[in-house]
């Protein structure tokens, strides 16, 4: 490793000052720098940010790895074709790869800029965000649409606020709805799930029976005058099974759909410590909660009819327990907050999800909320800290 | 009454280096030091020049601004220097020592407090808020003594004080002439009964399970009679309690120490007996086993490194020789990306985690950068207090006095703050935040 270092001790040499935080950034990668502690703890905890964030993008992998397979799968069932296993992982890494590359070229971009006009290396928070982008998209969105949502993302969500560890809302969910609002028609419909299905329209190749729609959009059309299943048990028995639901092969943004896949990121967010249980607990339990309230009063309306639990495992919502929740910045800071905080994101989640006519997914706006929301339930959590702490002078006082 | 504490945050570093329980002689050193740095916020005035000749208990300075405080020669001998650094502020004061002692003579008829303002001694007693030498001027609501010290490699109390009962009990009386409250002490549940401190009367003596920083006296206060604002509380270091004892038993200020060399890079660790303030040259001479080395006096969470000539600090009962870390890191073998078996982490995310047993040697490296907080929840699982510690250090960042004082200021020192300065992932320095933050409370509020 001794020709790096001195690559890098030339690199500093030779370089102008202003351009220190470029190099320090792809330094920092390959050696942990000899800063050393001055005083008070002379010795440190081996973790730091880097490897926290790696292991977050590491319990991203068996949710891009099913993601790429499931492209694949659902654009070859909308063709009509069979085809081998290579095949459509090949398929679905032409379109997923580059909308990867995309997040990661423009958001590092815009955060180097930012270091560098700030004079720091770069800030983790951007590695697990830019793949967060990816996995949270429809396959079919353009991708000068991604780089300007990233752009978008990274400096209104972040950048204004001071940069990582700063930001009120999750950056990736910033980046979403900016596209959502700004292009739905890109971003929602029965048209921008399956890759390719646009062309294949136009062309007349869609097979039979293919209507792109997602699970929850095809939930959301029973309520309507052409509803995609007869009634809830035909969804449920013939449509998405549970157990289908939780295998994900069905339309959805690229990573959300498998549970499995993302069952196996949480174990080892979990097994690690690197997310928080409280927030994943208490999200689900809100989920839950809600999705069983509608069931209570459900009626004839078959999406509100549809068990709580298969409720959670279809669409967005364990994708968002997993990676979008537990942002331990945009979360809430104290334990007991935590579990509001969840349990709000979980809840409101669910009831936009169910009861917003527009948008047959509100996962996405309920952690927003919950995220704006945060430092309010902090505020309380302390209050109730500083309140005890009175109550206690008060008695010590009398 | 006492009472049986039980904490479940904490946690115990598990490192290498720690001393058996023999005390070995060292050639006593030539020069000794007292370091104004030693004692946070306090103005020194100097009472002796350079060249002239101290006793033992000859006051060297004073503090400026509560002038009873005297900060006494451990040793007699000439003041050789004055080290002074930027804006003429005084770093050391050195003594060259004699090879007799001479001592100064102490009258202990007096009232209590005035033949330990005397006698040099006060400084052993700190208060709280603000942890800083206590004002004599007030009278504290109650004292706490920990009989025991949990930090990584802590010297035993036990086996320090063994032969020490009737100076610990004449300590005692002292002290509790001194406050109108009670006098606590704090033991370990597992030394119940065999306990150096069972049998001594006037005082209230606790238990607590231990797992640091069960042995800080903070997180005692804390869980026995917690600061109130504008309570004070004041606190000593139970070796110093034995040091305020045998005063008034044989009427002589006694500044020797035994004292627990620790550390991975120390040969045979062990405890020494040697005076306050003392250089580290002959201590440490032909012990280390490596050349680029940190001198720690103290322990690793909060000690001060003073390097190889160095002087002992005014309170520590302990030195910790440990490696530096000043090297580069390649990531996938030692960094960040290693698979981290021989990396002590407080976090699942290295696989040493597998190795609960396991003893570590760290080196002084960040293991990382500093960032902002990311991470949330991770001081907590250390911080025993019902303290907000993130929120508190935030406020004294900003240094936001109302939210300091509302979170918990008065609760704490620097030290209850070591471990969450250990396990952070952002590699803050939440001592000395604290530190920065109880210096505006004192300026402003006091």
């Amino acid at each position: 490793m001794k020709f790096l270092r001195n690559f890098f001790d030339k690199r500093y040499e030779k370089t102008n000052k202003k351009w220190y935080p470029l190099i320090e950034s792809f330094e920092t990668l390959v050696f942990t720098p000899n800063h050393t502690t001055k005083s008070g703890s002379h010795i440190r905890d081996g973790i730091d940010l880097k490897r926290t964030m790696m292991f977050v993008i590491v319990a991203m992998v068996p949710a891009l790895l099913f993601g790429i397979w499931n492209v694949g799968q659902q654009h070859f069932i909308a063709l009509g074709q069979e085809v081998d296993f290579m095949e459509k992982i090949i398929h679905g890494a032409i379109r997923v790869v580059p909308i990867i590359a995309v997040s990661y070229t423009v958001g590092l971009a815009v955060e180097f800029i930012f270091g560098i006009i700030k004079g720091h290396a770069l800030h983790e928070g951007y590695l697990v965000s830019g793949m967060l982008i990816p996995l949270i998209m429809p396959v079919d969105t353009p991708l000068w649409m991604i780089a300007v949502a990233t752009v978008f993302g990274v400096v209104i969500g972040k950048e204004v606020f001071g940069g990582t560890g700063m930001n009120v809302v999750n950056v990736a969910l910033t980046t979403r709805a900016f596209l959502f609002f700004a292009h739905p028609t890109s971003m929602s419909g029965n048209t921008v799930w399956i890759s390719g299905l646009k062309e294949m329209k136009a062309n007349g190749t869609l097979a039979d029976g293919v209507s792109g729609a997602t699970p929850l959009g095809d939930l959301a059309s029973m309520t309507t005058d052409s509803p995609a299943y007869a009634n809830i048990q035909d969804f449920t028995e013939n449509g998405i099974t549970f157990s289908r639901a939780l295998m994900g092969d069905y339309p959805g943004s690229i990573g959300e759909s498998s549970v499995y896949a993302i069952l196996i990121g949480l174990a080892f967010l979990l097994m690690t410590r690197i997310a928080s249980w409280r927030i994943i607990v208490s999200f689900f339990a809100g989920g839950f909660v809600m999705a069983t309230i509608f069931n209570l009063f459900a009626g004839d309306n078959a999406y509100m009819q549809l068990p709580a639990i298969h409720q959670l495992m279809i669409g967005s919502f364990m994708f968002g327990m997993v990676f979008m929740i537990t942002d331990p910045v945009t979360a809430a800071q104290t334990n007991k907050g935590k579990f509001y905080y969840g349990f709000l994101a979980g809840f409101i989640g669910i009831l936009i999800r169910v009861a917003n006519p527009a948008y047959p997914e509100g996962i996405m706006l309920g952690i927003l909320i919950a995220n704006v929301c945060s430092p309010l339930i902090d505020h309380m959590v302390l209050n109730g800290n500083i309140k005890r702490r009175e109550k206690r002078l008060a008695k010590a006082s009398l | 009454m006492a009472k049986a504490i039980k904490i479940r945050k904490g946690l115990d570093l598990k490192l290498k280096g720690k001393p058996t329980q023999t005390i070995s002689p060292v050639e006593n050193s030539p020069y000794y030091a007292i370091k104004p740095s030693d004692f946070p916020s306090m103005t020194p005035k100097m009472v002796v020049k350079e060249g002239e000749t101290v006793k033992v208990g000859t006051p060297i300075f004073h503090d400026k601004y509560r002038e009873a405080i005297q900060y006494v020669s451990p040793v007699s001998g000439t003041v050789s220097e004055v080290k002074r650094g930027e804006k003429r502020r005084i770093l050391e004061v050195i003594i060259k020592a004699d090879s007799e002692f001479t001592f100064e003579t102490m009258d202990t008829k007096g009232e209590t407090k005035e033949v330990i303002l005397k006698s040099g001694l006060w400084p052993f007693i700190k208060q709280r808020p603000l942890d800083i030498v206590a004002d004599y001027n007030k009278t504290p609501k109650a004292i706490f003594v920990s009989g025991f010290d949990s930090s990584p490699l802590a010297p035993d109390f036990e086996f320090l004080l063994k032969d020490k009962k009737d100076a610990l009990q004449a300590g005692f009386e002292a002290l509790a002439k001194m406050t109108e409250g009670k006098v606590y002490v704090t033991i370990e549940t597992s030394s119940k009964g065999t306990s150096v401190f069972t049998d001594l009367n006037g005082i209230e003596l606790h238990t607590i399970n231990s797992k640091h920083p069960a042995g800080n006296v903070g997180t005692q206060i804390h869980k026995i009679s917690p600061i109130n604002k504008g309570e004070t509380v004041w606190t000593v270091n139970a070796i110093d309690v034995a040091r305020i004892g045998s005063l008034f038993l044989t009427g002589k200020v006694d500044f020797s120490k035994t004292i627990a060399l620790t550390g991975s890079e120390v040969e045979m660790p062990s405890y020494y007996t040697l005076i306050s303030g003392a250089s580290l040259t002959n201590l440490v001479d032909k012990k280390i086993t490596s050349e680029n080395v940190r001198y720690i006096s103290g322990n690793v969470l909060v000690g001060n490194n003073v390097g190889k000539d160095g002087f002992l600090g005014f309170y520590d009962n302990q030195v910790t020789v440990i490696p530096e870390g000043d090297h580069y890191k390649v990531s996938f073998t030692e960094g960040w990306l290693a698979p981290g078996f021989n990396k002590l982490s407080n976090s699942k995310a290295f696989l040493s985690a597998l190795l609960p047993k396991k003893s570590y040697d760290v080196d002084t490296n960040l293991n990382g950068e500093e960032r902002a907080f990311v991470v949330s929840g991770q001081y907590e699982e250390v911080f025993p207090f019902d303290i907000y510690p993130v929120q508190l250090l935030k406020a004294a960042i900003t240094n936001d006095i109302d939210k300091m004082e509302k979170l918990g200021i008065y609760e704490v020192a620097p030290e209850d703050f070591a471990l969450c300065e250990f396990v952070c992932t952002s590699k803050i320095n939440s001592q000395q935040i604290i530190r920065d933050g109880l210096k505006v409370i004192e300026e402003e509020c006091m």
